[in-house]
């Protein structure tokens, strides 16, 4: 019991930052309907800067963080606004190209400037674990939950409590009566993909410290994310959150029970996109569109 | 000086030329109905005026040039648009339509005051106002565009083809209401309409639109009793 209960903490913690990640996607998704692809590899890039901030420059974790955040998200507008905007007018796969393009760069940058190595990255967790009715509990795992809710608090609030948040639901949903009422629809797809780097920024500093920070570090996490978005509901933001809380359990438990599918843990997930979209394509808490024809 | 002027202008939709330089005028406080036959370019020419289309020509809002103004811009710059199919974001709330409305606005407390005033007009909207604006009848639907784009406080309102789909009698509601609204509130109104003798009733002045360009224009009265126009808009 106690390390079925061990599990389901790490599961979760796991989970809280593919649930990050996730909502990364499905954020994108919400407004363009197309994933982008690069979502992971900006994660790194964010993760390798708060990084460079603290351990080259001493800057303290909190500052750090911060920091990255706000590099992810500028940084995702700009490239919203320089690189991808040329592309929205034509067909979609276009634009999924470019998101396939900015994912090698985005990669190969990483690589260019701070090499293949595989690095430690600080954590503000202690390392200790507490003993909580007699099962430990790793605080590191306990702050990665934490941080993971508050952050997918902060952006349910952001949607459903404010004026931006509800202009940018808007802009996504109606785009042309968007405009008629002063929405500019454009602003509101940088504002989009900057909320959404920002997001997954979160995933890959959570992850860094038991991944080990380097250029590859997200592309299977943002495999786990895809399985977690499609779990949930590829529109739902709720359904992100779940779906990745849900997957990250999953995995932890087949890694624990079920040994010969320890390493097989990737398959899993895949297996479970697949699962899904054949039992029930709109996800767990997606709602199914009805057209009228 | 007008509220609205436009000199020449053209609109297409790729190779479709849909005005072929149409010039108008809408003064301060006045509704201007836009009549004609289908496919004579009457939305197109509200559609060019808030941006919403290629244009070419001269459009002059308050004084000041729109050429290159974007939709969103123009919205701002106090003209509101009340689109073809109403617009309503039917998966929002009734409240959260009004309060996209005001979306523009920074002056919070006379926001606050204007959704009383825009209750006053609509009673029905303040009963459905948690409600999710897609389950609301044509008619409710219709008097939420409106108000949604009165929340704006715009100079000028662009309606089109208010009374599409809706039983007479919430028609007859919902010209009174733009009727009151013109006169209390001095908002402008540039109305289109296929029901020319109903537009005419309330309007002070109109245009014809035929083919993409205006066939005829003048005062609402006038215009109500020319034969040509009786014969081939108001049916008898």
């Amino acid at each position: 019991m106690t390390f079925f209960l061990q599990q389901l903490v790490s599961g979760l913690a796991a989970g809280g930052a593919y649930a990050s990640l996730a909502l990364a996607l499905v954020l994108i998704y919400s407004a363009m309907g197309l994933v982008n692809f690069a979502q992971g590899e900006f994660a790194m890039f964010a993760t390798f800067i708060a990084w460079t901030l603290m351990v080259n420059l001493g800057v303290p974790y909190p500052l750090a963080f911060v920091l990255a955040l706000g590099f992810a998200m500028l940084g995702a507008a700009a490239i919203e606004r320089l690189i991808v905007r040329p592309f929205e007018r034509g067909p979609q796969l276009g634009v999924v190209i470019v998101t396939l393009a900015l994912l090698s760069i985005t990669n190969g940058m990483a690589g260019f400037i701070w090499g293949y190595v595989p690095r430690a990255f600080p954590t503000p967790f202690p390392q200790n674990p507490v003993v909580i009715a007699g099962v430990y509990i790793s605080i590191q795992d306990l702050g990665v939950i934490g941080v993971s809710l508050l952050v997918l608090g902060l952006i349910y609030i952001l949607f459903n409590r404010t004026k931006l948040g509800l202009a940018m639901r808007t802009a996504a949903l109606y785009p042309d009566s968007a405009r008629l009422l002063g929405v500019s629809v454009g602003g509101m797809l940088a504002v989009g993909w900057g909320l959404a780097s920002g997001v997954g920024a979160v995933s890959g500093i959570l992850l860094a410290p038991s991944l080990f920070l380097e250029p590859n570090m997200m592309q299977q996490v943002i495999i786990y994310a895809f399985a977690a978005a499609v779990l949930g509901g590829i529109e739902s933001p709720i359904g992100a959150v779940v779906g990745g809380l849900l997957l990250g359990v999953l995995l932890a438990m087949v890694g624990a029970y079920v040994q010969p599918l320890a390493d097989l843990r990737l398959a899993v997930a895949l297996l479970l996109i697949v699962v899904v979209l054949v039992v029930r394509p709109s996800g767990l808490l997606g709602q199914v569109h009805v057209r009228r024809v | 000086m007008a509220l609205l002027e436009l000199d020449a202008v053209t609109a297409d939709y790729g190779p479709i030329k849909a005005l072929h330089g149409v010039s108008l005028k809408v003064e301060p406080g006045e509704i201007v109905a836009l009549l004609g036959a289908n496919g004579a370019g009457k939305t197109t020419t509200l559609r060019a005026i808030s941006g919403t289309c290629n244009r070419g020509g001269r459009i002059t809002f308050e004084g000041r040039s729109l050429r290159g103004v974007a939709a969103h811009d123009t919205a701002r710059r106090g003209i509101g648009h009340v689109p073809e199919g109403r617009g309503t974001l039917v998966q929002l709330t009734v409240w959260d339509n009004l309060r996209m409305g005001a979306y523009t606005r920074t002056d919070k407390e006379k926001v606050s005051t204007d959704y009383d005033l825009i209750f006053g007009y609509f009673p029905i909207l303040k009963e459905r106002r948690d409600q999710h604006a897609g389950t609301l009848s044509g008619g409710e639907q219709q008097m939420l565009a409106i108000a949604r784009a009165l929340m704006a406080r715009p100079r000028l309102l662009l309606l089109d083809e208010p009374s599409l789909g809706l039983a007479p009698l919430v028609v007859q509601s919902i010209f009174e209401i733009i009727t009151s609204i013109n006169a209390d509130e001095g908002v402008a109104v540039l109305l289109v309409e296929q029901n020319a003798s109903l537009a005419l009733k309330i309007a002070h002045r109109a245009y014809l639109l035929e083919t993409g360009t205006v066939a005829a224009s003048g005062d609402a009265r006038t215009m109500a009793a020319d034969e040509s126009i009786r014969r081939s808009y108001l049916g008898y």
